[in-house]
Order: structure tokens, then sequence, then C-alpha cells
């Protein structure tokens, strides 16, 4: 298997950044349906800033990498996106080490560890209409990254039938049905960004 | 400044308004005499709608007298932030010989006795003020705060 290092993290990162900059008014307006109407564009700010950072002052190793992506979308994104995102990202870049190239499935296996922490920080479940139902099978199918991008894709289209069950969407009730969760859509263009860069390399 | 350090208090919300106004009306019913710090970190850096890291790391030093730091919430991000930034807190407390942290840890990092109360917004707000003006410790506080749950209106 391929091995994974920092520049690679970069890209991914630069990329979802720009993903999250085209697709910010779609994101936002997932949001205005059945949350508060900033998904987009506060994840962007927070993209923008890891970009930023990651450009300015490139860290060494993948861990690194990871975890000052996390630090910065928990002080830059402003919405439950920052500290969910952030702690997946923070706690993958944990999970990896101090190594300067790991084996895809090592990524893999942080972001599992990471995707497990978000799930902890939240407290939803897979089924409760969250970004867990794409970042779940997404993981899950890791190291394979298009398997994994296609798999987040599917959970996100999947939400649209479900019931929110967590955040301000839980509060609608039925009335979450019919619509896709923004912070499911967001983890897809995440796992998109990542099969994109992979297939690059 | 009292001899001994009062537990401070630190109230997050999404709105900047609710955070200081919250903190005005538990500064008015806690009554005269020495009151614990109480510091309002409301909103995003613009004066919108959301949570700020940086506003919940600064309001909990300057509310930090060395008896810890209570912190109470609103709701979903201001409760995950606050969360996603203890977890860090513990996790360098842990390791601390990472020296590249330790350059952050300067201004960025929260006081050393900070914990998220569980608690109402408002009604604990008060109750954690009043008894951390007491001088009682934070485990207390952070009683009397989670305690507010229990008051039934109706």
């Amino acid at each position: 298997m391929a091995q994974v290092d920092a520049a690679f993290l970069r890209r991914w990162l630069g990329r979802v950044s720009e993903a999250v900059g085209r697709e910010a008014g779609r994101l936002t307006e997932l949001d205005s349906a059945i949350g508060d109407a900033d998904h987009g564009h506060n994840l962007r700010r927070g993209f923008d800033a890891v970009a930023a950072g990651l450009e300015n002052e490139p860290p060494a190793t993948p861990g690194a990498v990871l975890a000052f992506a996390g630090r910065t979308l928990i002080s830059t994104v402003g919405g439950a996106a920052g500290p969910l995102y952030g702690t997946l990202l923070r706690r993958a870049g944990k999970a990896l080490g101090e190594e300067r190239e790991v084996p895809d499935e090592r990524l893999g296996e942080a972001l599992r560890t990471g995707v497990d922490a978000v799930g902890q920080l939240g407290g939803a479940k897979a089924g409760d209409k969250t970004m867990l139902d794409a970042l779940l099978p997404a993981v899950a199918a890791l190291p394979d990254y298009a398997a994994a991008a296609q798999a987040a894709r599917e959970g996100a289209e999947a939400t649209v039938a479900l019931r929110a069950r967590k955040g301000r969407a839980s509060y609608l009730g039925e009335r979450s049905e019919g619509h896709m969760d923004p912070g499911a859509a967001s983890s897809a263009l995440l796992f998109a960004a990542l099969a994109e860069v992979a297939a690059g390399e | 400044m009292s001899d001994t350090p009062l537990v401070g208090l630190v109230l997050v919300s999404h709105s900047r308004e609710v955070a200081e106004s919250v903190a005005r009306l538990a500064r008015g019913l806690a009554g005269g005499g020495v009151l614990a710090p109480v510091e309002p970190a409301g909103g995003t850096p613009d004066g919108g709608l959301g949570t700020s890291s940086e506003a919940i790391v600064a309001a909990a030093r300057r509310a930090d007298g060395g008896a810890g730091v209570a912190v109470i919430a609103d709701l979903g991000s201001a409760v995950l932030t606050v969360q996603a930034l203890l977890a860090e807190h513990a996790e360098n407390a842990e390791n601390s010989e990472h020296a590249e942290n330790s350059e952050h840890a300067e201004n960025a990092e929260l006081p050393r006795d900070t914990r998220l109360v569980d608690a109402p917004f408002l009604e604990g707000a008060v109750a954690a003020l009043v008894t951390a003006s007491t001088g009682a410790g934070l485990d207390a506080v952070a009683a009397a705060a989670g305690e507010a749950y229990a008051f039934r209106k109706a």
C-alpha cells in the first residue's frame, strides 16, 4: 500500500477548502431548511484558515497537519461543525503520532479514531441524521479512498429520509424529513476531496 | 482581591447580549458583598450568533483567581466548543513534554481547573455565582448550578 506524508494531507485539506468554498452556498441552503443557515459560511471560514495556516507554516508530519487543522477549526468555525470536525482531525492527528510517513491503513485507523471521538462528543449514533451518517460508512471503507468517498456520498443522500435526533434540527421532528443533513453533506465533500487527491498520486 | 480566591464563572452563549445580560442579572440577584468573578463569552468575534473559542478561553483566564473556573454554556456549539477545548486541554496536560505546544499554551489555554458544569444557563448562573461568592469550592459551585435543574416551575 501507498504511504501518506504531510504533503498529501496538506493537499487534501487544501482541496477541502476549495470544495467548501465552492459549495458554501449549497451547504448553507441545506442548513437553512433544518438548521440555522450558517453551515457553509462557517465551514468556509474554518477551512480557509486551515489552508492559509498550512501554506504559511507547513507542519512536517501527517499527525501535525491534522492536529493543526483540528485546532484551527475549533477556533475559527463558530458553529457546532467547528468542535466536531476539529475533534475528528485533532484526534486523528494525535493517533498518527510523529512519524513522517504512514501507510494508508494507519490513516484509515486514525480517521476511525477521530470519527469515534465525534460520536462521543456529540452523543449521536448512526441514523440520527448527522454527519456521522456519512462519516461512519466512509471510514469503514478506508483505506479504499474511492469507496470511502462513495460511501460518504451515499450516507449523506440517505439522511434525506431520516428524522433528526440531534442538534437544532431535532426540534423540527418529522419536519426534518425530506432534507439532506448539512453536516453529512459537508462530510461527503471531505471524503470526495480525499479520493481526488489519492487518485492524483 | 480577597485573601481567599473565589471560583470564577464563565457564561458561554450563542449571543453576546444574552451572555452579558445573564452575567448582569446574576450579579444583581447575587446581592451585595464580595462577588465571585463572572465573565460573559457570547457570540462570534464579529458580533454574530455563534461560539468563539478565543472568547471562551479569554473569559476563563479573566475569571480565574486560582480556585478554578466553572463554565456554563447555553446549547449546541457552545457546549461542544467548551467540551472540545477541555479535551484538548486535558491531553496537553497529559503530555506536557510537547515543547511546540507550550508556546500556544501561553494565551490559548484554559486555566488549569476549568470545568464545564451541567446546568440550566440562567438559573445555573445565578446559583453558581451565589455559591461561588460564599467562597465555596468548584465541586460545590458545580453542584449548586446543577441543582437548578430541579427547581420545578409548574
